[in-house]
């Protein structure tokens, strides 16, 4: 069978899958579809965690990041899998506890202010929707390169899916249908791993396979390690060592505190913790979730390894009419582009991007093709000897081609690119809709409503969330790529203090905490908005607040969050007897199954 | 005597949290990070030791924390009688 019927086979199926669970799953009351019911077992939640977690970027994009940019990218494996232990020991239990439905019910009761939740309802629905429009177009993509479909018909195709089983069954359809496509994605990206592990060191595990030394093309060990030749490889093409930085300590420092406490006050992420039963369940689900995150994020570098390796070695110095399939595949696709500056018909790799940007091509292949049948690039060269533009998002997609791995390899990746879009996005998307519903029509503007007014109003959000969720997917604004700092750096300098506050600090008020979170996310958002946006040209270490760079300062906006909310709670009046009251409860497991009937 | 019983219960926990936390930050912040050239000095298997700590040791550490924390708490659970039925 060729690939792209295998393609049509497994991801089909894998739709099949997920429709059957939302039909199953359908949500009767609000408490099913804003938590599933409170009655999710903390392995199921662990892997809907993980799933709702692991986007488009982590399962397409991360792996790629780390082959192009090595140590430097530790920043993302050290920053979105540590975030989960402060959200175990920090946060996770006592929301739990406190037993309500969203992250802005929390806020809004515990500082005993309507204006508290406002701005968090403000936050959840921008940090969200950043977030959303990435996945949406994460789907397009796999559809258009193994289907063959249109990438606005690939976005189509994903807003129907994510429609059916959000709105019919919100939480409770999410979270099982998390559940299966966690599966799907993990088996996608542990089986090609394994793959070219074996192959290219004789282990079965990619996690200590990339520390082992290589096989030559018979199989025989050469007696040299991966990581050691890589290193001598990248730095003979001219590149910094692949197991050394080039980003400053304080930069790489700062980023990976942002992105764990970004992670940590991640509104999606920590709903999820309401799903389940208990407390101690949601301790023990953290667990659960992590090691189902870690399965993955420690087979991405190895991956990375692997994939540099194999780049350089299939593509560097290789006759172009003599490259493999996927070369001119991707080509095609417009994801490589080659310029042949010393016109050898040979492609060589080096340091430096060969033009500015993504390339753009004259024509098709068919209307404008080179002395060699390549597409001709329209680019203005850069002064450099480098001349192939890879993008490094295909890395982990052609992956098994480059690997030359059988062709239901490539199939399961597909799908498994496609169920990691679609679960982040359904968990945003929910997250989005109980923001609406709940937090400002419910809590805030008409308090009045049924449960089953308020359901409905939960399924119309979702349904016009979805909408423009999709609408960003076939219109991608051209900053979508840059605004993903924004996400992890404004919940970083929003959420994750004043939660914090609330739980461990009792005397913290309103006044506190508002002016906190305001003082935080301005900091952040403008430091964030002026460097990407109003002066781009200045986007560099010399210009920065300590050397710390845009996707960093959500650890300065925290820090900042924490001294203006500690500050100006001193000065101002405690909070009320009975807020008190609260803080104590949730500080106590006993009575959680108490705490979900209300 | 209940409240009495809360707060030393709250604050075994704040110190087991404290605990975990410089271990986090010593894995990651420290040896993935802060060290990582004095660490990249030593090889273990074919890693450099500073490389391997920001790309696979700290996750297994976080791993591990999440786990030693989800049991020490259920033991304090019990202890200070707070656990739920």
């Amino acid at each position: 069978m060729d690939v792209q019927l295998l393609t049509y086979i497994f991801v089909g199926v894998s739709f099949a899958l997920y429709i059957g669970i939302a039909i199953w799953s359908r949500a009767r009351s609000t408490k099913d579809f804003y938590v599933a019911g409170g009655g999710v077992s903390p392995l199921a939640n662990g892997a809907a965690t993980a799933a709702d977690w692991m986007s488009a970027a982590s399962f397409i994009s991360m792996a790629g990041i780390i082959a192009y940019s090595g140590y430097d990218a530790s920043v993302y494996l050290m920053g979105w899998t540590g975030g989960y232990v402060l959200l175990a020991m920090l946060l996770a239990p006592y929301l739990r506890k406190f037993g309500k439905f969203t992250v802005p019910d929390f806020i809004g009761d515990r500082y005993y202010s309507n204006v508290a939740r406002t701005v968090a309802v403000i936050c959840v629905i921008f940090v969200s929707f950043t977030y959303v429009a990435g996945q949406m177009r994460g789907v397009g993509i796999v559809f258009a390169r193994f289907l063959e479909v249109d990438v606005n018909t690939g976005v189509v195709v994903g807003m129907a899916i994510v429609f059916f089983y959000a709105v019919l069954g919100g939480m409770k359809g999410i979270t099982y249908t998390q559940v299966a496509q966690y599966c799907v994605l993990i088996f996608a990206f542990l089986v090609p791993a394994v793959f070219l592990s074996i192959m290219m060191t004789g282990h079965i595990l990619p996690q200590t396979g990339f520390g082992a030394t290589m096989l030559d093309a018979a199989g025989n060990d050469t007696g040299v390690y991966l990581l050691q030749r890589l290193d001598q490889v990248v730095q003979d093409l001219g590149f910094g060592a692949y197991t050394d930085g080039s980003k400053s300590t304080i930069d790489v420092f700062f980023i990976t505190a942002a992105l764990m406490c970004g992670t940590a006050g991640l509104p999606h992420v920590i709903v999820r913790f309401f799903t389940v039963p208990t407390v101690r369940d949601a301790r023990v689900s953290a667990g659960w979730a992590l090691f189902f995150i870690a399965l993955l994020y420690t087979a991405a570098p190895a991956i990375g390894a692997f994939a540099r390796t194999n780049l350089i070695d299939t593509v560097n110095n290789a006759e172009y009419e003599q490259l493999p399939e996927w070369f001119y595949n991707w080509e095609n696709s417009g994801l490589i582009g080659w310029m042949d500056k010393n016109n050898d018909g040979r492609v060589q790799m080096s340091a430096g991007d060969p033009f500015k940007g993504s390339p753009t091509f004259a024509g098709s292949r068919a209307e404008a093709s080179g002395e060699y049948g390549q597409r001709v690039v329209t680019n203005p060269p850069a002064d450099n000897a480098s001349e192939v533009y890879i993008d490094r998002d295909i890395i982990v997609l052609a992956n098994p081609e480059i690997g030359n791995l059988p062709a239901w390899v490539v199939a399961l990746v597909a799908a498994g690119g496609i169920a990691a879009a679609l679960s982040t996005a359904a968990g945003l998307l929910l997250v989005i809709s109980a923001a609406v519903s709940h937090d400002l029509l419910k809590k805030t503007m008409m308090p009045t409503i049924t449960e089953k007014q308020e359901l409905l109003a939960a399924r119309l959000a979702a349904v016009v969330a979805i909408l423009i969720a999709g609408y960003f997917g076939i219109n991608p604004p051209g900053f979508v790529a840059q605004v993903v700092a924004f996400a992890f750096g404004l919940a970083a300098a929003s959420f994750f203090p004043v939660i914090l506050m609330g739980i461990f600090y009792k005397r913290m008020n309103k006044e506190g905490a508002i002016a906190g979170m305001l003082v935080g996310l301005i900091f952040t958002f403008c430091y964030i908005v002026y460097f990407k946006f109003v002066s781009p040209d200045l986007n560099s270490a010399e210009h920065w607040l300590f050397g710390v760079s845009p996707e960093g300062i959500g650890t300065v906006g925290m820090v900042l969050n924490f001294v203006v909310a500690l500050a100006v709670s001193r000065v101002t009046a405690p909070p009320p007897e009975h807020i008190q009251h609260i803080v104590e409860d949730i500080r106590v497991p006993r009575g959680s199954g108490a705490a979900h009937q209300h | 005597m209940r409240e009495e019983n809360a707060r030393a219960y709250w604050a075994a926990n704040v110190r087991l949290i404290l605990t975990y936390l410089v271990i986090w930050f010593v894995v990651s912040y420290g040896c993935g990070i802060l060290l990582v050239d004095a660490l990249n000095n030593i090889h273990f298997f074919g890693f450099k030791l500073g490389f391997w700590f920001a790309q696979q040791g700290s996750i297994y550490v976080f791993l591990a924390l999440i786990i030693m924390y989800a049991r020490s708490m259920n033991k304090l659970d019990r202890k200070f009688d707070v656990h739920e039925e």
